[in-house]
């Protein structure tokens, strides 16, 4: 059953379409990843399906619920941890907990254990009676976490959950991410530009580029289905082109050669490489080098949109620093 | 809701007690007001007008004036700076509550409000916390300038009594409700601190200006005048006055009294209502 399912979602800033026309369905106790870069639209969307924002145009449900007629009920199922962090930080790290706990409506004696209970899934329960503002990065964003999870939503929205986080922080959300799916059974709904993030942890995704979908299905059809692997393979003896011999052999779909390296796309990378080699040793001739690429899905992202993830990535973390110092003139 | 409200409002106050300087800040301009103004212009009690240029005789003369139009207003014996003082108490008050306006933004700008409307809670309960803790504050304030008023030698009447104190504060609250939804149904689709700010300067003159707070309505022209006459404040600042200077001989103006309540109450029933209807249009993200 799809627990959000959106049609012809659109919000309209001014000129600016900032989603456009977006259809999709997230099914019960699935990761679905909304992967593109910034601008692209993801917490435009993210922002309507948790109705911080009506939609222009289209409409969603979450949880059999529309998200403007029914926005209370909504709101009372699903958490969210927004991308740009929203604590209190001239409060505790349990006060915002006993806080959150009471906006969810969650009685008294119940919020104290499930708080407990949260506090220890990210590791806070040391630093929770100390002032968020002497909490690190990567302590906010895991609090925050913490935060969406203490009315046991029944879908989770993060928005770009690692954003900005050093690697070792990264590994460690990624992993309270997917024991939520496995001990929950939460459906989890995410945004990121991560490649490495949505390919380690989403069932499907959905590569969005100015405000639209561009493709969607599991990582590894998409990374199929831009036309499998590739072996890069040179030899000792460059006095001849065996181009034409490799493009027979099986597997293989298409030579090229480029200055002394074959590049040859095959059907299954694993399969195809020691026939290939074998072949190759059969003509008397040997190999000096060589490699499988398997597709990533920033190949896969750059088939379907036309630029590459990582050209955009600085600038959002630019942003987010000046966010903190903001935060820290503040004080 | 009433569960929601509460948690919001501890919310509130506790980063205010916890930043003393802001409590602070807040309290010594009217403060400062009160020794410049109210001390210098202090005729009865005689006579230092910082206006050093001009001769004695003349800022003497211009005080029997002052003293007889004062006199006259209140048909007794007032010193400006007691007139002054319970005026100062509602500007206290016109303060605190353009600062809850400024929290909606600071919300907002810094990521909290959004954690707030992502909440299953109805909007209206956002900005009744606003105003309860922006209630809490003006009248801890008020009380505090009120206490350093008679410090500075303010002359209540000879009958004030507990019952007056709380009608003070009564009619201080009211004002609050009112003022404080005014200023948070201004800034609820307000995103800038800029733009904030611009509507903020342009009220708040104005508002303390034209009322009865400092000056009495009598002497104002005629045009300040008809805006003083519309301006809660003046009728907070006349309830103030009213009670504070609470005399056996003359009793207390029932019907002024009246009258000046009716029309706070009336003033915070339709701004709090204004408030929470906008609120629930218009609180949106961004
Ligand atoms: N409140 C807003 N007003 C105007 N433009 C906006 C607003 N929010 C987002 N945008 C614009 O919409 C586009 C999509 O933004 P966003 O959804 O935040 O992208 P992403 O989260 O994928 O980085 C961007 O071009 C952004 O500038
Ligand atoms: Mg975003």
């Amino acid at each position: 059953m799809a627990i959000v399912e959106t049609k012809d979602l659109t919000k309209v800033f001014g000129k600016l379409i900032a989603v456009d026309h977006v259809s999709f369905a997230v099914e019960e106790g699935e990761i679905f990843g909304f992967l593109g870069p910034n601008g692209a639209g993801k917490t435009t969307t993210i922002n309507m399906l948790t109705t911080l924002m009506n939609p222009t145009e289209g409409s969603a449900k979450v949880a059999g619920f529309d998200i403007v007629k029914d926005a209370n009920k909504v709101r009372s199922l699903i958490g969210l941890v927004p991308q740009d962090l929203t604590v209190d930080e001239d409060l505790t790290g349990m006060e915002n907990m006993m806080l959150q706990a009471t906006l969810y409506h969650v009685p008294k004696d119940v919020a104290k254990k499930r708080i407990e209970e949260v506090l220890r899934l990210v590791e806070l329960e040391d630093a929770a009676n100390r002032k968020v503002e002497t909490y690190s990065g990567g302590m906010r964003k895991r609090l925050e976490l913490a935060e969406g999870l203490i009315h046991y939503p029944k879908i989770l929205f993060l928005d770009e959950p690692t954003l900005g986080l050093d690697v070792q922080t990264r590994t460690v959300i990624w992993d309270y991410i997917k024991k939520l799916r496995e001990e929950r059974g939460m459906t989890i709904f995410m945004t990121t530009h991560y490649m490495e993030e949505a390919d380690a942890l989403c069932d499907r995704i959905a590569i969005i580029d100015y405000g639209k979908i561009r493709a969607l299905g599991k990582p590894k059809e998409l990374k199929d289905g831009i036309g499998g692997d590739v072996i890069e393979l040179a030899l000792f003896d460059n006095s001849k082109d065996v181009s034409e011999a490799i493009a027979k052999m099986p597997y293989v779909i298409d030579v090229k050669k480029k200055s002394e390296i074959y590049r040859i796309k095959v059907a299954k990378g694993e399969e195809a490489l020691p026939n290939i080699i074998e072949s190759i040793l059969k003509m008397n001739l040997k190999v000096s080098n060589v490699s499988l690429i398997k597709p990533t899905l920033d190949q896969v992202y750059l088939e379907y949109t036309g630029r590459s993830l990582r050209e955009t990535e600085g600038n959002r973390e630019e942003v987010m620093r000046m966010m903190r110092n903001i935060r820290r003139a503040r004080q | 809701m009433i569960s929601e409200i509460w948690a919001l409002t501890i919310r509130e106050v506790k980063t205010w007690i916890r930043e003393p300087i802001l409590v602070f800040m807040m309290v010594i301009q009217p403060v400062i007001w009160l020794g410049l103004f109210g001390q210098a212009f202090n005729l009865t009690g005689l006579v230092q007008i910082p206006l050093s240029n001009l001769p004695p005789e003349i800022t003497q003369q211009i005080g029997v004036i002052f003293n007889q139009m004062i006199g006259s207003i209140f048909g007794g014996t007032l010193d400006y700076f007691t007139y002054m003082a319970a005026g100062m108490l509602s500007v206290v008050i016109l303060f605190t509550s353009m600062f809850s306006g400024m929290s909606v933004v600071w919300d907002r700008r810094f990521g909290f409000l959004n954690k707030l409307l992502v909440a299953p809670i109805a909007r209206g309960s956002i900005v009744m916390a606003k105003v309860t803790s922006s209630v809490i504050r003006g009248l801890f304030q008020a009380a505090l300038v009120f206490s350093i008023a008679f410090a500075f030698g303010l002359q209540a009447g000879n009958a004030f009594n507990v019952l007056d104190l709380l009608g003070v504060f009564a009619g201080l609250f009211l004002l609050s409700i009112g003022l404080s939804s005014l200023f948070i149904a201004l800034t609820i689709r307000v995103k800038s601190w800029e733009a904030h700010m611009a509507v903020v300067n342009l009220l708040n003159l104005p508002l303390m200006f034209a009322s009865s707070a400092l000056f009495p309505i009598n002497m104002m022209p005629d045009w300040l005048q008809s805006i003083a006459k519309v301006n809660p404040i003046s009728y907070a600042s006349d309830l103030v006055r009213a009670f504070i200077l609470h005399s056996s001989s003359v009793g207390l103006d029932i019907s002024r009294i009246a009258l000046n309540f009716e029309i706070l109450i009336a003033f915070a029933v339709i701004f709090s209502f204004i408030g929470i209807v906008l609120a629930e249009r218009g609180l949106r993200k961004g």
